[in-house]
């Protein structure tokens, strides 16, 4: 009975291919692989290339400046004010987006009543766009018209609250626009990432006699250390790229006073038809991100190999 | 001896559902009690009251004579262990054990002597520096003890705590905690719905049904002379088997089967006029082979289904229409249709009234 001739045993004794394995699976695919090289990095190649010439308009003609473009940048004191907006939106946002989430999240965590609706009512800021919150925003800080006109009439007569029209807070008044379309989000990821912790690790605490916020630093946190990950991230992503929050609520200004770089960007590369300044812009902007990734990177990934 | 933990009335509801209805139970000072059912019997949110981590709807309990029903977990003296370990996964081992105790304002050097000393009795000197993630489920719910072992309390409370383990693994540290129990002799209240862990861990057994206790007592007693019907088919694997049939004049007869209750020890002899009742027979007090002979009642069935089990064999019989289960030895030689003599001792069976379900 025993069958020694292999030859004999059919097409399934063959071991297939490795090429066709999961065929479906590589076909379907193909599209994102395209769209990552060809687009985020052929894209990304291609802009810093250009950021070296002196192209002006988009079938770019191709004159090297070397480095001029990026000593304009630099001496350019709209470009300057860009990144110290940048610098101040982006630290305020990140620290307070993620303490006021963990914070809403904390208090709709303890088991409230109606916690649905007042997750829902939270979290609706996020589904507005930026350009609406923005407008909104305009709106409450105008001095003759919201926050400060409804706190006067109340009968506070000196009551001044008007960050759109002072340059130096003009940045906060964009600051508080933000947080409040952002925060919601914040805490729902939070809000989430809590849920997955075991709840016998809150019984177990409080068997030990632990303080609430105690379980939550020391315990809790360290816990959520992932979905925290997930939360910079999708902050820092839409810190970089604020720009039409910015437009719509102060068209970045008084004067330039409200200057973001993604701002800078656009109006140099389709306004000022400068695509060689803009280009250079953006590599500036790119090399930002790097900065603060590449070590962080090392730090979550390189570090593991050695621990 | 005196109590450790008195539970009086106590009632719990979640809204109009009822989870404990006016229980009442007095754990000794020392005692293994173990809390015993199905899953939803409220076996587990007794635990939790106990604990102090439900607050009850009415009712009061006392831990070491102290009135403890309104006070945090934290003040009531009592040390608890979770199913799922519920360590802090972010510390080391030596972490997890002194946390609770740097909290609670501990002299540093105390809680090094209480961590070596826990470390110590459990046999996880070599892990104090390792992280949860590190630890197997043995090893992590040894961890978990001894965060209830530094706590130095009287009560130590445990919500199944070997539920997550492998089956070999669970009978080790079943072993271990027995050897705990000695060695420490702390009162322990242990939840479970494995009999096996209960039949050997306890002092006494509550058997809980629907927020009530069944029935408590030592295992001898749950085993041999369960109260009511659903703690003898609960107790037991296989389950006893059951007979439906009528007591007359102290015979109990069911169509072919007539079974004089001689030996039989009723709970009250006033109690045996002729009624509807159902008398449990466990598979294990079945005799078959030369014992029959001895045995004061004898019935022949049919066997239906063999399992052989290794250590025993269990055999599915017919007996008058209903199924009978009897459990022989592993080397018994037993097939499929062959008829068997068996020997049934009524002293060691259970009679139960059919409609009240109470033992007689």
């Amino acid at each position: 009975m025993a069958v020694t001739d292999t030859e004999d045993l059919g097409a399934g004794a063959k071991r297939p291919s490795r090429l066709f394995k999961n065929l479906a699976g590589k076909i379907a695919a193909i599209p994102m692989i395209f769209t990552a090289v060809v687009v985020f990095i052929g894209c990304t190649l291609w802009t810093i290339y250009h950021s070296f010439t002196k192209s002006r308009l988009l079938p770019a003609p191709e004159k090297w400046v070397g480095l001029d473009n990026y000593e304009r940048l630099w001496g350019e004191n709209r470009w300057l004010i860009s990144i110290e907006n940048l610098a101040i939106y982006g630290a305020c946002s990140l620290i307070l987006s993620l303490i006021i989430g963990f914070v809403l999240a904390a208090l709709l965590d303890r088991k409230i009543r109606f916690e649905n609706t007042i997750r829902t009512i939270i979290l609706y800021p996020f589904a507005l766009s930026f350009v609406v919150t923005g407008l909104v925003w305009q709106w409450i800080l105008n001095p003759a018209l919201g926050l400060q006109n409804v706190v006067r009439s109340w009968g506070w007569e000196s009551f001044t609250f008007d960050p759109i029209n002072n340059a130096e807070i003009v940045i906060y008044g964009i600051l508080i626009a933000g947080i409040w379309q952002g925060s919601g989000f914040v805490m729902v990821l939070l809000l989430a990432g809590m849920r997955g912790i075991d709840e016998d690790v809150w019984k177990a605490s409080r068997v030990e006699g632990i303080p609430t916020w105690k379980t939550y630093i020391f315990i809790v946190i360290p816990m959520m250390r992932p979905v925290f990950v997930t939360a910079l991230v999708i902050i820092s992503a839409g810190i970089i790229k604020v720009y039409d929050l910015v437009v719509a609520q102060t068209s970045g200004g008084p004067g330039i006073a409200s200057e973001v770089p993604a701002k800078y960007v656009i109006e140099k590369m389709f306004l000022s038809q400068n695509l060689g300044l803009g280009f250079a812009a953006s590599t500036m902007m790119l090399l930002s991100v790097l900065v603060v990734l590449i070590p962080w990177a090392y730090l979550e990934f390189g570090g593991k190999k050695n621990g | 001896m005196a109590n450790s933990v008195e539970i009086r009335n106590l009632d719990l509801s979640f809204g109009s559902v009822e989870v404990l209805k006016d229980l009442n139970l007095d754990v000794e000072q020392g005692e293994f009690l173990v809390l015993l059912g199905s899953s939803g019997c409220g076996k587990s949110t007794l635990l939790n009251c106990i604990a102090g981590l439900l607050e009850v709807t009415s009712g009061q309990m006392f831990i070491k004579g102290k009135n403890v029903t309104w006070a945090e977990p934290s003040e009531r003296g009592i040390g608890m262990v979770f199913q799922s370990y519920a360590l802090y996964p972010q510390m080391t081992v030596k972490g997890n054990l002194s946390f609770g105790l740097k909290n609670a304002k501990v002299p540093r050097i105390e809680i090094e002597e209480r961590v070596a000393r826990a470390a110590e009795i459990l046999q996880i000197e070599p892990l104090l520096n390792r992280k949860p993630g590190a630890l197997s489920g043995g090893q992590r719910q040894r961890v978990a003890i001894g965060r209830a072992l530094v706590r130095e309390v009287d009560v130590f409370l445990f919500d199944e705590p070997l539920s997550n383990l492998d089956a070999k693994l669970r009978v080790d540290l079943r072993v271990e905690l027995k050897r705990l129990h000695n060695q420490l002799n702390n009162t322990m209240i242990y939840v479970t719905h494995d009999q096996v862990e209960a039949m050997t861990l306890a002092d006494r057994i509550a058997v809980m049904k629907n927020g009530k206790i069944m029935q408590l007592g030592s295992p001898d007693e749950i085993y041999n002379k369960p109260k009511n019907l659903y703690v003898a088919d609960f107790i037991g694997s296989p389950s006893m088997n059951f007979l439906e049939g009528q007591l007359e004049g102290g015979t109990f007869k069911k169509d072919g089967v007539v079974l004089p209750m001689t030996g039989y020890q009723y709970v009250n002899s006033s109690q045996v006029d002729d009624r509807p009742v159902t008398i449990g027979i466990r598979p294990e007090h079945v005799v078959t082979g030369e014992l029959v002979a001895k045995a004061p009642v004898q019935s022949e069935v049919t066997v239906d289904l063999v399992e052989p089990m290794g250590s025993d064999t269990l055999v599915y019989a017919t007996l008058d229409g209903t199924t009978f289960r009897i459990r022989m030895d592993g080397r018994a030689k037993v097939a499929k249709d062959e008829t068997l003599t068996v020997g049934i001792d009524p002293a060691r069976a259970s009679l139960f009234d059919t409609k009240s379900e109470a033992r007689l």
